[in-house]
């Protein structure tokens, strides 16, 4: 036991050296003191292991992003060779483009776990506003970053997708044209704009990893949001976050592994496009260009809107308007497990997301179409009518006294059923 | 009381117009499939799906015969080497085997020393030799229309799964979208319709999306005489060469299957581990 006793305790330097390093420089106390000492709330769930997940696959992208840069070629005749080099002759290059291509869609995977965990449990509102807009800002990096990733192998859909992508601008009253013609680097997509695509695939993980800092550092000053949504009130709430949200942490990553595993080895193209595997054809536009899955709800947004600058404005307003939710959201009360009434909302605009995600796989006409813009206009509906309605007319259930109190309670309960079956 | 039964009748409603809206959009996704004439491709049994899957040496080495003496006349296959056929995981014939393959082709090569361009025998290190110098020549050569590079046909087509079968094919780990599509094409020159409005210098095919294809049909009974005595059937052919062409488009697939394996057996061990060290470690806390 008196190994134990030491996780919890503040950095304390133990040697002579480390005294004269903690008073230069202290990060062995900031490492002791953020990731051993952390007092984290006693009753997290396995919703809450998320972010140890995207941290691993935001490393993951990035050692292998780097691996992968050293034998590819950012030319447009010369791209989709070299990926083909490194599927055939380097060195478990496939295993490696593999990681890569699916570790995008698990980051978005996980992505979208922790910010639908942030949404139920209410972990937006009041003290911890920016650490939730430091989080958006990290989305929508990541998704700038996987789309100019997806363009680099200058496939069919890298191409257009691309061409689609960069068009949007043009929309763009007076300056569009100016614009779009900036980015492209000439008069279309075509080399220069691959270049340019490449040196930011290169450049943004960094930022999203400088972001993703802050985004911890907010987290440890305002401590963990938790299940009940009530604040800690006393010590008797926390528990150090290691050894046991590190072994929660490592358990849940182990089983995400199983997946991730799962489709590196046995399905590696199922997320992907098959018109990927055709080289870039500027004078063949394919039958459908759709996005990557992570990225189709905003795609039928946008296609939803029958005008072009309508549809970027609602496009962009999607993920732009996340920015405002600790102000949209008029309840005090965190968590959906005491508002009775954004509990059912909120499964409704899940699905609501998950079908707008449907619609954007689809050819954008008949049933679709109307269909698409129904579950557009309810995306916003949910934003910017139902957030600040529900703080006014919900009457929420009772909230429990305490952290520990709620987890007492629900072992007795527990306790009480097992002693009722014996019985 | 009252409320909550309100409120799981509304999730009721939801999920029941949710469930609605699926069947709806999913079988008019299959109408449209159906009313443009484009028969469903059927789904094959192959030794290289699955988790523990192969390629079939016979099969690959058949395939290769039926690329080399049909389909290269026309395709090429500018990212597979002919070293490629004796490596592990391949057709297996041997590196002599391999040698002598290549060197049925002639290549280009140069400068030499006086800075004239010369032809030699290809070796093991050359890429597939083309059939045309150039795609315009291709085209030239076909009444205009591109025969595709082979080397990733097999993964750059796909066949619409339609709902729900998209869903279950993430778990089943079913791949062969694409080598499926290859064999119902190779056998789709037939049944055409009285009124098809066939253009000049079509062909017509079952599976093709708009059911007109450049390409006149490739294969015929016997069409190759193959060394081990197969039959050489259309049937037999096409899925002789269109295992060939999977692993032209994956030549790592057993590679990627057995380690996938044992991967998966280590991280279920290791997620076994971290969840009884887990129990351990909160059955300190005292509640």
């Amino acid at each position: 036991m008196s190994k134990i006793s030491t996780y919890g305790k503040k950095y304390e330097p133990k040697s002579g050296v480390s005294r004269w390093f903690d008073e230069r420089l202290p990060l062995p106390r900031l490492m002791h003191n953020s990731v051993n000492a952390f007092p984290t709330p006693r009753n997290l769930n396995y919703w809450y292991t998320f972010g140890g997940v995207l941290t691993f696959c935001l490393i993951t992208q990035i050692i292998t992003g780097v691996v992968l840069s050293m034998h590819y070629t950012a030319n447009s005749e010369l791209a989709f060779g070299s990926v083909e080099h490194i599927m055939r002759n380097v060195n478990y290059g496939w295993l490696i483009r593999y990681i890569h291509a699916v570790g995008a869609s698990m980051f978005f995977l996980a992505v979208y776990v922790h910010i639908f965990r942030g949404l139920y449990y209410g972990s937006y509102k009041a003290p911890r506003e920016l650490l939730w807009i430091l989080g958006v800002v990290i989305y929508l990096l990541m998704t700038a970053t996987a789309f100019m990733g997806y363009v680099l192998p200058w496939g069919q859909m890298s191409f257009w997708g691309a061409t689609v992508i960069t068009n949007l601008f043009s929309a763009i009253p007076v300056v569009g044209g100016t614009i779009t013609e900036w980015l492209w680097g000439g008069f279309a997509v075509d080399n220069s704009t691959l270049n340019r695509f490449f040196s930011l695939h290169y450049l943004l993980p960094f930022m999203i990893f400088g972001v993703v800092i802050l985004h911890i550092w907010s987290l440890h000053v305002t401590g963990n949001n938790n299940p009940t949504g009530i604040s800690v009130k006393d010590e008797q709430d926390t528990i150090p976050f290691s050894p046991y949200y590190t072994v929660k942490d490592a358990f849940a990553l182990v089983c995400f592994l199983i997946l991730f595993a799962w489709f590196i080895f046995y399905n590696p193209n199922i997320l992907g496009h098959s018109d990927n595997y055709i080289e870039a054809n500027p004078l063949s536009t394919p039958a459908h260009i759709v996005p990557e899955w992570y990225l189709l709800p905003f795609y039928a947004i946008l296609r939803a809107i029958p005008s072009k600058i309508g549809g970027v404005i609602f496009m962009f307003s999607a993920i732009a308007i996340l920015f405002l939710l600790p102000w949209l959201d008029t309840s005090k009360i965190r968590s959906a497990t005491f508002r009775p009434l954004y509990r059912q909302f909120y499964w409704i605009f899940l699905a609501n997301c998950l079908v707008l995600g449907y619609l954007g796989s689809q050819n954008p006409e008949g049933g679709y179409l109307i269909a698409s813009r129904i579950c557009t206009a309810y995306y916003f509906i949910h934003f910017l009518v139902v957030f600040p309605l529900l703080g006014i007319i919900e009457t929420p259930k009772p909230l429990p006294e305490s952290i520990t109190k709620s987890v007492l309670e629900k072992i007795k309960s527990k306790a009480n059923e097992e002693n009722k079956q014996e019985v | 009381m009252c409320k909550s039964i309100n409120l799981s009748k509304i999730r009721q409603l939801i999920l029941s117009l949710l469930g609605i809206f699926f069947l709806i959009t999913s079988s008019s996704t299959f109408s449209i499939a159906a009313g443009e004439g484009v028969s469903k491709v059927k789904e094959q049994d192959w030794t290289f799906s699955g988790v523990f899957g192969y390629y079939d040496r016979g099969a690959l080495q058949r395939g290769f015969q039926v690329y080399k003496e049909v389909c290269s006349s026309c395709h090429s296959m500018k990212y597979v080497y002919y070293r490629n056929l004796s490596e592990p995981g391949g057709p297996g014939f041997s590196v002599d085997e391999a040698k002598a393959i290549a060197a049925e082709f002639t290549v280009v090569d140069g400068p030499d020393a006086s800075g004239d361009m010369f032809e030699r025998n290809a070796v093991p290190s050359d890429k597939f030799v083309s059939p045309y110098d150039n795609d315009a020549m291709a085209r030239m050569s076909n009444g205009g229309a591109l025969p595709p590079d082979l080397s990733l046909i097999a993964k750059a087509r796909s066949t619409e799964r339609g709902f729900p079968l998209w869903i279950i094919d993430l778990f089943t780990g079913y791949q062969e979208q694409g080598v499926d599509y290859v064999y119902a094409l190779l056998n789709g020159y037939k049944d055409m319709p009285s009124d098809f409005p066939l253009q000049d210098g079509m062909n017509y095919n079952k599976y093709y999306p708009g059911n007109q294809i450049a390409m006149y049909n490739p294969l015929s009974s016997d069409l190759v005489e193959y060394a081990d005595g197969t039959e050489a059937t259309v049937e037999n052919m096409s899925k002789d060469v269109a295992t060939f062409l999977m692993w032209t488009a994956e030549p790592k697939l057993e590679a990627r299957k057995k380690m996938g394996f044992k991967v998966i057996i280590f991280l279920s061990l290791l997620a076994g581990l971290l969840y009884f060290s887990k129990k351990k470690i909160w059955a300190r806390l005292d509640h």
